[in-house]
């Protein structure tokens, strides 16, 4: 709670930051007419004090008015309620890509460690973090898209069209899945019980995949949870890149056209997004972690 | 030490030559570049890699291979350049919290934490929104996106150091609490600051492509990754080198730091190895 509040001080005085006369430095993007800028002056009222100010701009928020967009001259919140839904499927794509091939890749490697499997799966990984992702995107839509022609490169709408932006965003984030989950299981695989378990003479992937994973899961949930944050970054630079409309696309312009009721608005609603998905993987713990959630019965 | 651990570690000796080509070619675009990166020649757009030009000409006949080598001088610039506002701010208010604790430790910690509620680009945009575009601000911008990484690990470390006797007899023996944290805590947090600063070296150098990339940093014709990459997009079927070029610059030279940040990590810090998903 007290991060929510901070984060709405910040994001309040983006505007007062600015450099000179906050109205004209707002306006200062588009050919704003006289009376713009006595609208704008009426609706900031930049002579109260700031305390009243912010408490003004909360009470609008809180109700989802952020006031109207300097360029499209749309309420702000119109144009989020627009866009977001397309970030979000893109981002849940994007994360069933991440987790299926970092798994994969991550098991693949702890199974076979010390192999030329690990090795390859591990020099995967280092490409996929080393690997900015419009380069990663640019390369795709012409191997996929121009080369082969079977996914279409650019625009909105179907499957085909998701899936090389969220394959891109995927990608990189399945490598620092897959580097996680290989470092956690060979450090499981080391316990005891994991011994017991290959002793009663089960086999290397029965002991993987029922005894050892499950508590391997355990520090991969929180990069996971970590990494939501980046996941929402890669779809600003992937939406520019295959000219998706969304969040990020949203807010590269805002910034790129001085948009600042719109800027103020897309981050706001960004980090509130990244604060509650945080939470529900603190919370998706005690569902995986029996330790936490048995300290957390006694405390009850 | 350093020479001992690159013979057994070859993969870090292969970051080190890389990381050492590109620093050359960086410092030396001006003399060993064979163009002049910014001029344009129309008669010679769009030329294929050949002799003349070995990685090609991009639409307005200007050499990709000049391009790309006084390109590395920004990204190099933007990476290192970050990573010391980052340093900075994360030694001297990670030091501090650490050492004074109490009400400082709290208040800094909480807006430590309403940082970290902005993924890094995120934030890196608000910071171009207020400042502006340009060179310097996407450094400054990638800068402040790292500083709640760099302030919470120095915290964190300075907190267990400061637990040792030997800190606690150096207080005991009068010492001022700055001569305590600068003679006595940063020397022995030195190790993790200096693996976290090679992963942050390579995370800005994406970072502030990427902003290169959306627009928001220096102004073409300036050569830079970033800039070349976007400017190629359009070209990707009759041109694929423009893009291609400085894409693999990038993924060149970020693989190679995290090759030396992983080697480092390895040798100074075992501990440390979850910070490499940064």
């Amino acid at each position: 709670m007290p991060v929510v509040v901070g984060v709405s001080v910040v994001v309040f005085s983006i505007v007062h930051l600015l450099p000179g006369d906050p109205v004209l430095a707002i306006l200062s993007g588009a050919n704003a007419t006289p009376e713009q800028e006595r609208e704008l002056r009426a609706q900031l009222r930049l002579e109260d004090p700031l305390a009243l100010q912010y408490a003004r701009f909360i009470a609008r928020a809180v109700v989802g008015d952020f006031g109207r967009s300097i360029f499209t001259r749309r309420p702000v919140s119109e144009e989020i309620a627009e866009q977001l839904p397309s970030t979000l499927e893109l981002a849940a794509t994007a994360i069933g890509i991440a987790v299926v091939v970092g798994l994969t890749l991550g098991l693949l490697a702890a199974v076979w460690h010390n192999t030329w499997i690990d090795r390859a799966a591990m020099l995967v990984a280092l490409g996929g973090v080393s690997m900015p992702s419009f380069w990663l995107g640019l390369l795709l839509i012409f191997v996929f898209s121009l080369q082969l022609g079977w996914l279409p490169a650019t625009g909105q709408g179907g499957v085909g069209r998701l899936l090389l932006p969220a394959a891109t965003i995927g990608l990189n984030y399945s490598a620092v899945i897959a580097r996680l989950v290989r470092s956690s299981l060979l450090e499981v695989l080391g316990n005891g019980y994991i011994s017991t378990a290959r002793a009663k003479g089960l086999s290397e992937w029965g002991v993987t995949l029922k005894h050892a994973l499950g508590n391997a899961l355990i520090p991969v949930t929180t990069i996971i949870g970590v990494q939501l944050g980046n996941l929402l970054a890669g779809t600003i630079i992937v939406e520019t890149v295959f000219s998706r409309r969304g969040m990020g696309r949203l807010a590269v312009t805002a910034v790129l056209d001085k948009d600042y009721p719109l800027i103020q608005g897309v981050v706001l609603v960004s980090a509130l997004g990244y604060v509650l998905t945080n939470l529900l993987v603190d919370l998706s713990y005690a569902a995986l972690d029996p330790r936490i959630r048995h300290r957390e019965a006694v405390k009850a | 030490m350093r020479l001992r651990v690159l013979r057994r570690r070859k993969s870090a000796l292969v970051g080190v030559l890389i990381l050492a080509a590109v620093a050359l070619a960086a410092l030396f675009a001006p003399a060993l570049a064979p163009y002049d990166p910014i001029k344009v020649r129309p008669a010679e757009a769009l030329s294929p890699p050949s002799l003349t030009h070995p990685f090609g000409t991009d639409q307005y006949g200007r050499d990709i291979l000049s391009r790309a080598m006084t390109g590395a001088r920004l990204s190099l610039l933007t990476g290192l350049g970050a990573v010391a506002v980052a340093l900075t701010a994360g030694v001297v208010v990670g030091l501090a919290c650490g050492v004074i604790g109490g009400w400082t430790d709290l208040l800094v910690m909480r807006a430590v934490d309403i940082m970290m509620a902005f993924p890094g680009i995120l934030m890196a945009l608000v910071v171009v929104a207020v400042l502006g575009q340009g060179t310097i601000n996407v450094m400054l911008a990638v800068g402040v996106s790292l500083i709640p990484t760099f302030v919470r690990l120095v915290r964190g470390d300075v907190l267990s150091v400061r637990e040792n006797a030997y800190v606690e007899a150096a207080r005991a023996l009068g010492c001022w609490p700055a001569r305590v944290a600068l003679r006595h805590v940063l020397p022995n947090v030195v190790a993790p600051i200096i693996v976290i600063s090679t992963v942050a070296i390579a995370w800005s150098i994406i970072l502030g492509a990427s902003l290169s990339f959306l627009g928001l940093g220096p102004r073409p014709p300036i050569p830079e990754w970033g800039i070349d990459l976007s400017t190629g997009r359009n070209y990707l079927l009759r041109a694929w080198w423009i893009s291609s070029v400085p894409g693999f610059c990038i993924m060149l030279t970020v693989v190679a730091v995290n090759l030396v940040g992983d080697a480092l990590r390895d040798e100074l810090d075992p501990r440390l190895r979850s910070l490499a998903n940064l």
